[in-house]
Formats: C-alpha cells, sequence, structure tokens
C-alpha cells in the first residue's frame, strides 16, 4: 500500500471526502443498474409464470366445459 | 456462412437470447474483478500524482465512466441506424438497452469530474468545451429515454429515438476533440491512440484495467436489459415459455 496507515488512507491529506464519495456514488450507481436488470428479470419470471398458469387452467376448463 | 446468414442469425432474438446467456459470463467476471480490482489499485497503492496531490485517483472512475459513456453512445447509435436501415428488431432492443446504462455512466463521469474539480482546480463547474459537450451528450441520452415513454406505438418510439440518436452523435467527435480545439480547464487526454502516453505506467495499468472492467460492465448490462426486452416482446412464443418453464435454457 502506499499509504502508510489506514487513517492515512480515509484523509488523503485532505483529498479523501472528495474521493471517497466519488467511487461511493460510483459503486451505488453501477450496483443499481444491476439491481434494476435482475429486477425486472424477476418481474417478467413472475409475469410470465402467471399468464402461463391462466393458459393452462383455461385449457382445463375448455376441455371440461366440452364434455 | 456468409455474412447474410450471419445477418439473420444476429437478428434472431431466440438465438441472441442463447448465445448472450453463454457470452454474459465472460463479461460478468471480468467486469467485476478488473472494477473492484483496479479501483482499489488506483485508491491505494498507486503513488498521488505530483501536482494534483490523492485528488487524482478520482482518474480511475472518470475516466472510465466518460469513455465508455461515449462508446456506449456509439454504440446505440449504430443500432438505431441498423434498425432503421434494416428494419432489424433485435437492433431496436439493444438501443432500448443502452440508453439507461449511458444516462447512467454519463452522470457519473460529469459528478465524478465536478468533485474532482473542487479540491484541484478550485471549481465544480466551468462552461468549457469538454464539460458542457458531456453535458448535452446526458440531456440526449435523457431525451432517448424520455421519447421511448412518449409513444404509444413501439415501432414508433424505436424509430424516433434512432433518428435522435443517430444526429446526436455529431456530438461525439465534438466531445473526443473539445479539449484540443478550445483548451481550457480541463486537461487533455492523457492516453493517446497517436504517440506516447503523457501518464506513468505506474498509474497508467490500473486505468487500464478500470477502462476494460468499464467496457465489460456496459456489454454485461446491455446484454442483460435486451435479455429481459426479448422475454417481454417474445412473451406469447413457444422457447420463451420453454425457458421460462425450465425447459429450455
Amino acid at each position: 500500500m502506499y499509504f502508510e496507515s489506514f487513517a492515512a488512507l480515509i484523509s488523503m491529506e485532505g483529498h479523501g471526502p472528495y474521493v471517497w464519495f466519488s467511487y461511493g456514488v460510483g459503486i451505488v450507481v453501477l450496483a443499481s443498474l444491476l439491481v434494476a436488470a435482475r429486477r425486472r428479470r424477476a418481474q417478467l419470471e413472475q409475469m410470465l409464470k402467471a399468464a402461463a398458469r391462466r393458459e393452462q387452467q383455461q385449457n382445463k376448463a375448455a376441455v371440461t366445459g366440452e364434455r | 456462412m456468409s455474412f447474410w446468414t450471419y445477418f439473420h442469425k444476429w437478428g434472431s432474438p431466440r438465438w441472441f437470447y442463447q448465445f448472450s446467456g453463454r457470452l454474459m459470463p465472460w463479461l460478468a467476471i471480468p467486469a467485476v474483478v478488473l472494477l473492484l480490482g483496479g479501483f482499489a489499485w488506483g485508491l491505494a497503492f498507486v503513488p498521488p500524482d505530483f501536482k494534483q496531490g490523492n485528488s487524482f485517483r478520482i482518474i480511475y472512475l472518470h475516466v472510465p465512466a466518460s469513455a465508455v459513456a461515449m462508446g456506449a453512445y456509439m454504440l446505440m447509435a449504430t443500432a438505431g441506424a441498423i434498425h432503421l436501415i434494416w428494419r432489424m428488431k433485435l437492433a431496436a432492443m439493444v438501443m432500448k438497452s443502452v440508453a439507461p446504462v449511458g444516462a447512467a455512466l454519463t452522470f457519473l463521469a460529469l459528478l465524478t469530474g465536478a468533485v474532482w474539480g473542487k479540491p484541484t482546480w478550485g471549481t465544480y463547474w466551468v462552461w468549457d468545451a469538454r464539460i458542457t459537450s458531456v453535458l448535452i451528450l446526458f440531456f440526449l441520452y435523457l431525451g432517448i429515454l424520455a421519447l421511448q415513454q412518449a409513444f404509444e406505438n413501439q415501432e414508433a418510439a424505436a424509430k424516433a429515438c434512432a433518428v435522435l440518436a443517430i444526429v446526436g452523435a455529431v456530438n461525439i467527435p465534438i466531445i473526443y476533440w473539445s479539449v484540443e480545439w478550445w483548451y481550457s480547464l480541463h486537461q487533455p487526454a492523457s492516453i493517446k491512440f497517436v504517440g506516447e502516453s503523457t501518464i506513468h505506467s505506474s498509474m497508467l495499468r490500473p486505468l487500464i484495467a478500470t477502462l476494460t472492467g468499464m467496457y465489460c460492465f456496459l456489454g454485461w448490462m446491455v446484454l442483460l436489459n435486451t435479455r429481459n426486452e426479448i422475454l417481454y416482446r417474445e412473451r406469447n412464443t413457444r422457447w420463451v415459455k420453454d425457458v421460462l418453464t425450465g425447459a429450455g435454457s
């Protein structure tokens, strides 16, 4: 490590708040892109599975209705 | 296989879905490793800049975010052009998938630039050519996101977005050369395609890592978003039903 102590790494001779804030926001923004994509995927799976179940039930109802 | 066979294959959402599923780990793993590793490297192990001090460490986020935001725009405009010319539906889905990622990266580029500016040059913001043209890039991304929502008709939305994306692409070379044309507060590029880079190799290596990682991250996010879009638009097809019930991959 370049810095002599953990405290020096945090403070970065006064530039710490700027640097750490940038990286903090950076990680949050990048992670939220990933989370948003995963959420959308989960939502789609739920929606499409529910639609498939409805379709199956309708088919069943149609078959029993015919008899 | 001829070019046109490839072209039709690439235009098939089903083929793209299956191919991208196999490709994704090869983008996801390098993205996470190179970004997190490169950030740690740049934050803790590289010596500070002799003029700027430690604030320069923001470079390992600022430059990849900026460069990939521009690269993403070119990808979006190219996909838009392919959609307009060949009516390829998949290209419209890719175009739509790039926009939120590009907007987020442009936001990061502007924010990290401002935060870097304060301790280094004494100001968060100046209306110089580089910063202003990147702000315009951000508005272009927001415009495309808004335009997508403005249409009921999916096809009309895709066409309008493609036109805006293509017209807006004129901004990309302006951003790239702005620091050469109008020299002001923003420093010129340190990595050059032609000639020697003006950055020491110990500082350059982590930058190459995060830059590569950010490109992988863009690819990963675009694939995730495009796959979601494919599932939604093809939701009534047999193969999508098979994928979701576990019969296919």
